[in-house]
């Protein structure tokens, strides 16, 4: 496997659309982009979500080589990307940034054919409209990891062949890891 | 589903099998669409077992969340309770004394051994084979009984703490593991001629259920599966952590891809734990075993962090998002049955339900881990 091939490749995915980026690899520490921001600020706020790009992490102090924050459409592009490239897909997850009134989708890939080189995509949501295209197509492993997600955040994957919840009861009305979730 | 399939052949029919049934070891259920003896679809139904520990991760500080990591994969909650202590070092920069890493690597190995134990016994039993679980559980009685006077507990343990371990381990137990090494090493050839060479197991294994390297990868199946589908794969060799680099062990590894190839890795992975013990008993220093500089209050730099071990059944990664406070903003916990039993569905097609069932003993569940 390239490993510079996939980085270039998710790159230039990553860029799509967004010319005024100059260089997408430096860590952008964006404000708030529209100030409707309406939580107050805090002391240790999380960081602001960054621009789309690809970033080459450290990996020991991280656990990952590659961050690539891709749009949602994309998530199925980069999906294709990295199957292509052998890896393997480890898990889906959600993020809730109540603050940020959006939510995370998480994918982590792995490599398991040689060297390590693990690959983080995320892609960001609109928390009042949680819909993202589903990678199962292209990784059937994705249906049951979607289901996950879909159950804790009740994110919407779009063309999921099965979308019901899987771990939490089928009559259930909330989404668990839903930051404004309350305990029922 | 069922009815539209009805409508088309009338022989069809539904089968449940689950939530109580011996074969899927714990709560699972399997929607079955048989034809006849024949698998036509097996669907696994979760969440009997679900605890939200994803949750818990959230409302408790890092600290407190460390005993639900004994409660996700009860047989190798050692490998669970490492990767997250792992984790949380990685996150907020601890040094752990090298004493603290072997012994942790000498316990997480006896516990491996006693996972695979358990597992062989109740894999045998599954195929209708009684004598060797009483012969496994004889043996994984005896690693229980080490662990319990270093961890306190017999299985769900939390030993491991940030920067090293619980408390230091006495001669006796370093003895006590290596007297049990000599012990399972002359039993092996017994339970390979009373099992591995038993005619009857090996028409039922072999040629059964077989799993490709690509549908695993696919899937995401790691640990044994993906082992015994050809791929050289394990996190201790490919992402090496703890002390792991500088122990000398071989990854097993069979092409065949059937249920014979898992059994085969499991039993030849017993025999690398107990070399890999044995060599970590040779090696381990004198000194402190729990970090001088550890936090009481950890605080983690903001930002997502993501560690993976190599428990007994495959990868387990955790992936936690820290906001700066002392409880994660986010902790998913990635298990690795949860992905091996995912690919159960396609696997099992066309299948004669008794094969199916031994192919659902080779993938080896633990359900409490898939449901979380």
């Amino acid at each position: 496997m390239n490993k510079a091939n996939v980085i270039q490749e998710l790159r230039a995915l990553a860029s799509e659309g967004m010319p005024d980026e100059p260089e997408v690899a430096a860590v952008v520490e964006q404000a708030s982009p529209e100030g409707e921001e309406g939580a107050a600020p805090k002391k240790a706020a999380p960081p602001a979500p960054r621009k789309n790009g690809v970033l080459e992490v450290d990996y020991a102090g991280k656990g990952v080589h590659v961050d690539a924050q891709v749009k949602a459409d994309q998530v199925v592009r980069a999906a294709q990307i990295l199957d292509e490239a052998g890896m393997t897909l480890e898990a889906i997850t959600g993020v809730d940034w109540i603050n940020d009134k959006e939510l995370e989708v998480v994918y982590d890939y792995s490599y398991t054919g040689g060297e390590c080189f693990r690959v983080v995509v995320r892609a960001r949501i609109p928390r009042d409209q949680a819909n993202i295209p589903t990678i199962s197509e292209v990784f059937p492993g994705a249906n049951w990891h979607e289901r996950e997600t879909f159950d804790f955040f009740g994110i919407h994957f779009e063309g999921h062949p099965q979308l019901e919840y899987l771990l939490l009861p089928e009559d259930c009305d909330f989404h668990p890891l839903l930051k404004d979730f309350k305990g029922c | 589903m069922s009815s539209q399939a009805l409508s088309q052949n009338k022989e069809r029919f539904e089968l449940n099998l689950g939530p109580q049934h011996p074969a899927t070891h714990g709560v699972l259920r399997v929607k079955l669409l048989m034809d006849g003896e024949y698998v036509v679809d097996a669907e696994p139904v979760l969440g009997y077992i679900h605890r939200m520990h994803e949750l818990m991760g959230e409302n408790r500080t890092w600290a407190q969340y460390l005993p639900n990591m004994g409660r996700l994969d009860y047989l190798s909650a050692l490998s669970y309770n490492l990767g997250y202590v792992e984790l949380v070092e990685k996150m907020a920069g601890i040094e752990v004394p090298e004493r603290a890493e072997y012994i942790r690597v000498i316990t997480t190995e006896m516990n491996r051994i006693s996972s695979h134990l358990l597992w062989f016994g109740a894999f045998v039993l599954d195929l209708g084979g009684f004598t060797p679980l009483l012969y496994a559980f004889d043996d994984r009685e005896q690693i229980l009984d080490l662990l319990e006077a270093v961890t306190g507990s017999r299985l769900t343990y939390c030993y491991f703490r940030f920067g090293g371990c619980y408390n230091d381990v006495e001669d006796d137990f370093l003895s006590g593991c290596l007297a049990f090494i000599k012990r399972l090493r002359a039993r092996m050839p017994m339970y390979h001629n009373l099992v591995t060479k038993n005619v009857i197991l090996r028409q039922r294994l072999e040629g059964v259920g077989p799993i490709s390297a690509e549908m695993c990868r696919k899937y995401g199946a790691t640990g044994p599966v993906l082992r015994g589908s050809g791929i050289n794969y394990d996190v201790r060799k490919n992402e090496p952590y703890s002390v792991y680099p500088e122990l000398d062990f071989d990854v097993p590894v069979y092409h065949e891809g059937d249920s014979m190839a898992r059994y085969m890795v499991r039993m030849d992975e017993m025999d690398q734990c107990m070399r890999i013990i044995e060599q970590a008993i040779a090696k381990i220093p004198e000194g402190p075993v729990r970090a001088e500089k550890v936090p009481k209050m950890i605080k983690p730099e903001p930002g997502d962090y993501y560690h993976a071990v190599e428990a007994a059944r495959g990868t387990f990664g955790i992936r936690a998002v820290s906001d700066g406070k002392n409880q994660a903003y986010r902790m998913k916990l990635r298990s690795p049955t949860f992905s091996n039993l995912s690919l159960y569905q396609e696997a099992s097609k066309g299948m004669l339900l008794a094969d199916a069932l031994a192919l659902m003993g080779s993938l080896d569940l633990v359900i409490p881990e898939i449901d979380r």
